[in-house]
């Protein structure tokens, strides 16, 4: 088969499988999107600004764990991308972002929307290309698949300059399904050595509890973690990423640890002998003060990727591998061990678990009549079912979102953690509608945040994407406020919000259904009926009270043990 | 600690710009750094030196490892017993008549070569460890150093161990 360098990449996509492309046309891309219309081999949903289209690829692919992808002009169309890609990096989302470029005979001259897209990504991409031959295409775009998608995955950008998809000149192309490279072979299995030691530590423990994290989740491990955890009776709590890998209903699940992490978790970090950490990174918002993280414990580590490992807590038993590999080794020695797990010991451990769980850290007043953002995620719950998908934007309601939504299935709750990216919610929401055309999404959201990125409405109307989205009204940068309250004396420098739009009619404006609440009492009634509404997108406005703040909360600085909890005032 | 490591890259363009943008990026140190290709033109040698903690050499070579670009690395402190560097000078110096003899002798005590000689000035070349070439630097007073050009350390392991694919 003679192409051009265009439809090379339209049919590369096509044998790649891949489902859809989000994008934004623009002069160095113009060869690549003539291409695209005349192949029909992908879906290309056209965004409304460059930024929506990674965090779409994003929610695209961290709801079904495929690649995603994006197309994006040179110049503006990439710097606009590159929130984006940062926030698929930090939290390892294989995503792959084909860029265009001026063409090879004037790179580097300023030429017209030119900027070096491969120096501005390289410190927030696992890897990027530039194409400088068209021979060279093929490959290198089955490179970047397999790079972004293997070990511990993340964004590879491919930047492709104009000529190099010129319409006049063919070569033939075949399609690589499978790649080597010298220089890139990730390790998947565990070492079996390491995998025993651990077992025979946790085993022992008195105190034991498995700390697990959005590895589990990019591994596909739900399964053999719930089975491990089951088998063992242990304890078990999930940073922010983690969330739905083990069902939050269960019995042996204490909730999200961290800074807004439970009492319960929190205190069975400080307390614990044995620590199993699991596809998790020791974030600075999971260990607090470090001299005071996990000061008794042993601690086992399983990461795919061998600098998360001792990177700021040194670990006792290191175990690089994927997941699920190791997880299910153990569940197979288990079977042909003898020794078993300290049952008396345990006990105890789950009767101190009790006690810490009686302080109902999550506690609010539910009797109010303005309403509690804590409450509209308890009735978003309930009137959703477990199969429904919660994306969410950055700041308190994303953490009521993770405190209060009881998430029972992996990749259903989909957020930015690791560079907390205001305006990332309603866009992934659109990735996750199109991955999921029949399934409930809603987007957990703020009167800040949705306004990052409120033009992908338009977005929403031209494709039909019915997202329901939960607006936590509180007129403030709610999170920023609350750090203003409790450490600036109150100080709310730049935190409160003037000039909001009249969502409602904002909503309209686009062609949805816009719907404002400001009574605690119709919170359930609102949600039920913008829930019915199968085929509309909903927005719907939440009045909620102002100065409401997120509890627990381990100060910046503080121990794990050293949480704040709501005062008894807020509770009446 | 002072570490040596020296990484196999795939001769890219941008290869370099990973590693130094790995360093900016991290805030580790980069003492000296060299590179040019091997033998084999698909892949630079790059010798690297950097100085931290125990911790922090052990993210470097964790973090190094895994840019796409690098094809293997030794971190010569840590994987042979013993190894060699070397590092490469040109020097210029005032040589007025009075003090070429002077130059001549501590070139050959250090053993140097003047490569380049012209009505009063000397050029000398010189191979050794980064300490004998600070030796030789502070041999002379400042005054009379024109400029002085340095390679960058370069490391192997001894004996049989060696760095390839
Ligand atoms: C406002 C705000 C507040 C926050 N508060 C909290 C909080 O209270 N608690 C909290 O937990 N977080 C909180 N976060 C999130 C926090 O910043 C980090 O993003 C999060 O803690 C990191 O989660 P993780 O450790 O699971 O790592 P991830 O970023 O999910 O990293 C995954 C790890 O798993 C590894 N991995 C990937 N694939 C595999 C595989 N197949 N096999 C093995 N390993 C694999 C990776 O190498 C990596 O080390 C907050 C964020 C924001 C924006
Ligand atoms: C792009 C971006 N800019 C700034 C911040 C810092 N920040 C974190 S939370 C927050 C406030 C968010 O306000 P809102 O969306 O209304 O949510 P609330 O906290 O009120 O629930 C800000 C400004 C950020 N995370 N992302
Ligand atoms: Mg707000």
């Amino acid at each position: 088969m003679e192409l051009s360098g265009a439809e090379i990449i339209a049919q590369f996509l096509h044998d790649e499988g891949v489902e859809y492309l989000f994008g934004y046309p623009g002069g160095a891309v113009l060869h690549i999107y003539d291409a695209l219309l005349r192949a029909d081999s992908v879906k290309h949903i056209l965004v409304r600004h460059e930024q929506a289209a990674t965090h779409a690829a994003d929610g695209y692919s961290r709801s079904t764990g495929k690649t995603g992808v994006a197309l994006v002009t040179s110049g503006p169309g990439m710097t606009n991308a590159v929130t984006g890609i940062a926030t698929a990096y930090l939290d390892s989302i294989p995503l792959v972002v084909l860029t265009g470029q001026v063409p090879t005979g004037v790179i580097g001259s300023d030429a017209f929307q030119e900027v070096d897209s491969v120096g501005i990504s390289r410190p927030c991409v696992k890897h990027n290309f530039l194409v400088k031959d068209v021979k060279d295409l093929a490959e290198t775009l089955a490179k970047a698949f397999y790079v972004a998608s293997t070990g511990r995955p993340g964004p590879v950008v491919v930047d492709i300059p104009k000529d190099i998809t010129d319409p006049n000149i063919k070569i033939p192309y075949t399609y690589q399904s499978s790649i080597e490279m010298r220089s890139y072979n990730p390790v998947t299995k565990g070492h079996p050595f390491q995998i025993k030691k651990a077992l025979e530590l946790m085993l022992q423990a008195k105190n034991p509890v498995f700390y697990t994290g959005g590895g589990v989740v990019l591994g596909n491990a739900s399964q053999s973690l719930r089975s491990l955890v089951r088998r063992l009776n242990f304890p078990i709590t999930s940073t922010l990423m983690g969330l739905g890998a083990y069902p939050s209903s269960d019995e042996q699940f204490l909730g999200m640890l961290g800074m807004h992490g439970t009492y319960e978790a929190n205190m069975a970090m400080h307390d614990t002998d044995v620590l199993i950490a699991v596809g998790a990174r020791f974030d600075d918002r999971v260990t607090g003060h470090l001299e005071h993280f996990c000061p008794t414990a042993k601690i086992i580590h399983i990461d795919i990727d061998p600098s998360s490992i001792s990177k700021t807590v040194k670990v006792d038993v290191p175990i690089v591998g994927d997941v699920d590999d190791v997880l299910t080794t153990m569940l197979e020695m288990l079977k042909e061990t003898e020794q078993n797990s300290d049952t008396e010991a345990l006990k105890d451990w789950w009767k101190q678990i009790k006690q810490w769980r009686k302080k109902n850290c999550l506690r609010y007043n539910k009797k109010t009549k303005s309403i509690k953002p804590q409450y509209v995620i308890e009735k978003l719950h309930e009137v959703t079912d477990d199969d429904a998908y919660i994306t969410s934007d950055v700041g308190q309601h994303q953490m009521f979102a993770a405190q209060y939504y009881k998430f029972e299935e992996p990749r259903h709750w989909i957020n930015s953690g690791g560079l907390g990216t205001m305006g990332f919610g309603l866009p992934a929401a659109m990735g996750v509608q199109l991955a999921h055309l029949d399934k409930t999404v809603a987007c957990v959201t703020g009167e800040g945040s949705i306004q990052m990125n409120i033009q992908e409405l338009a977005t929403c109307m031209q494709y039909q994407l019915p997202i329901k989205i939960i607006n936590l009204n509180n007129r403030y940068l709610g999170m920023v406020r609350q750090w203003q309250e409790f450490f600036y004396e109150g100080r709310y420098a730049m935190s409160y919000m003037e000039s909001i739009p009249d969502f409602v009619k904002l909503a309209q404006s686009y062609g949805h259904v816009g719907m404002q609440v400001d009574q605690s009492a119709d919170v359930e009634e609102a949600l039920r009926e913008a829930f019915a509404m199968k085929d509309k997108l909903v927005f719907i406005d939440f009045i909620t009270t102002r100065e409401e703040n997120v509890y627990p909360m381990i100060a910046a600085g503080k121990g794990q043990h050293e949480m704040e909890l709501a005062p008894d005032s807020e509770l009446v | 600690m002072r570490h040596i490591i020296s990484i196999l890259l795939e001769n890219e363009a941008g290869a370099l710009s990973r590693v130094a943008g790995l360093f900016s990026a991290r805030a580790y140190n980069i003492e000296s750094l060299t590179v040019a290709p091997t033998e084999d033109s698909s892949m630079s040698r790059m010798t690297l030196v950097t100085s931290g903690s125990a911790e922090i050499i052990e993210q470097i070579t964790k973090q190094l490892n895994k840019l796409i670009d690098v094809v293997k690395l030794n971190d010569l402190n840590v994987s042979c017993e013993q190894h060699i560097e070397r590092e490469m000078m040109l020097i210029k110096l005032k040589a007025p008549v009075s003090s070429r003899d002077e130059i001549m002798r501590l070139s050959n005590i250090f053993r140097g070569n003047i490569i380049d000689v012209s009505d009063d000035v000397y050029t000398v070349e010189l191979t050794g460890t980064s300490e004998k070439l600070n030796a030789f630097i502070a041999a002379f007073d400042c005054d009379s150093i024109l400029e002085t050009v340095r390679s960058g350390v370069m490391g192997i392991a001894r004996g049989s161990s060696s760095l390839h694919l």
